[in-house]
């Protein structure tokens, strides 16, 4: 079971507490944009084993949205930041990178 | 003019713990920022308390304020106050960001106490509980079963629950299975 600390109570919150909102970092193309860009955006999803980046909703408690990056494969947690931030913080980059020196996934690395 | 009642009228059971209904509580959903002194001022004014930090509830009786998120409050107020309360609290807060609402006749509160009231809880909520991790004057917000709900803890035999009124029946059931006797798990 997944245990992900709520980046704004610093409550350890129960997997079955939460709404997972599949991938994070999404960026959207709007009006005006190319087929491409919006079909990126609308349908295009990694599938990676290994690091991931994902958004989750405390939907049994404060209602609010964060990111967790964590290990598909091994299910470590390398940590939890506000849906609100646009790439992921330092210190969770250097906690990926201290387990899987050389990691990227799309343009973050 | 109609009669004020609460979800299950002062309901209560007798089991491993004792669960009772608490009647009809004051209650006013605030939303801001928390770091405001204006806001602090209001809050203080209606309930005598500072502005509580994070996960922390600073409740006297029927009186006190509950942290519920980065910006959101749970003041507690007797409900025969709580729309002078509100008046009070939304003329202080005229000139800010904030929104004040009474929700007291949307929710149910629950005191569930005893020596094994941490058992009752525990089986419902997904929530390390231990005396370790949950101390009285700490507030989680977190499901019972598969209803939302919120808790603290008066004292460390007491917690009070709070979910939404339409919940209130499955909620005391709930709880009523979860302290029936003989079902001490002796965990905590």
């Amino acid at each position: 079971m997944l245990t992900l600390k709520c980046p704004f109570t610093g409550a350890m919150l129960d997997e079955t507490e939460l709404h997972c909102g599949g991938e994070a970092h999404r960026k959207r193309f709007g009006p005006g944009s190319s087929d491409e860009d919006f079909e990126t955006y609308m349908f295009v999803r990694e599938n990676r084993k290994g690091v991931h980046f994902e958004l989750w909703l405390h939907a049994y408690g404060i209602g609010k949205w964060f990111i967790a990056a964590r290990d598909t494969e091994t299910l470590e947690v390398y940590g939890t930041y506000p849906a609100q931030t646009t790439e992921p913080p330092q210190d969770i980059k250097d906690a990926i990178t201290a387990k899987r020196p050389g990691w990227s996934w799309r343009e973050f690395e | 003019m109609s009669e004020p009642i609460s979800a299950l009228n002062h309901a209560s059971y007798d089991g491993i713990a004792k669960v009772e209904e608490c009647g009809l509580q004051g209650m006013i959903t605030l939303r801001g920022d928390l770091s405001d002194k204006v806001l602090a001022k209001a809050v203080k004014d209606a309930t005598g308390q500072k502005v509580p930090g994070q996960r922390e509830a600073l409740v006297k009786g029927d009186t006190g304020v509950c942290w519920m998120s980065p910006d959101e409050l749970l003041v507690l107020v007797q409900y025969a106050e709580v729309n002078a309360k509100l008046a009070d609290i939304a003329g202080a807060l005229s000139g800010t960001h904030a929104l004040a609402a009474n929700v007291s006749d949307a929710r149910a509160v629950f005191r569930v106490s005893g020596p094994n009231a941490r058992e009752v809880l525990g089986k419902l909520a997904p929530v390390d509980l231990s005396p370790d991790a949950f101390q009285p004057g700490q507030i989680r917000r977190s499901r019972l079963a598969q209803v939302a709900g919120a808790f603290w803890m008066d004292d460390a035999e007491t917690f009070r629950v709070v979910c939404f009124r339409s919940a209130a029946d499955y909620v005391f059931k709930l709880l009523k299975v979860a302290a029936q006797p003989g079902s001490e798990v002796g965990f905590y």
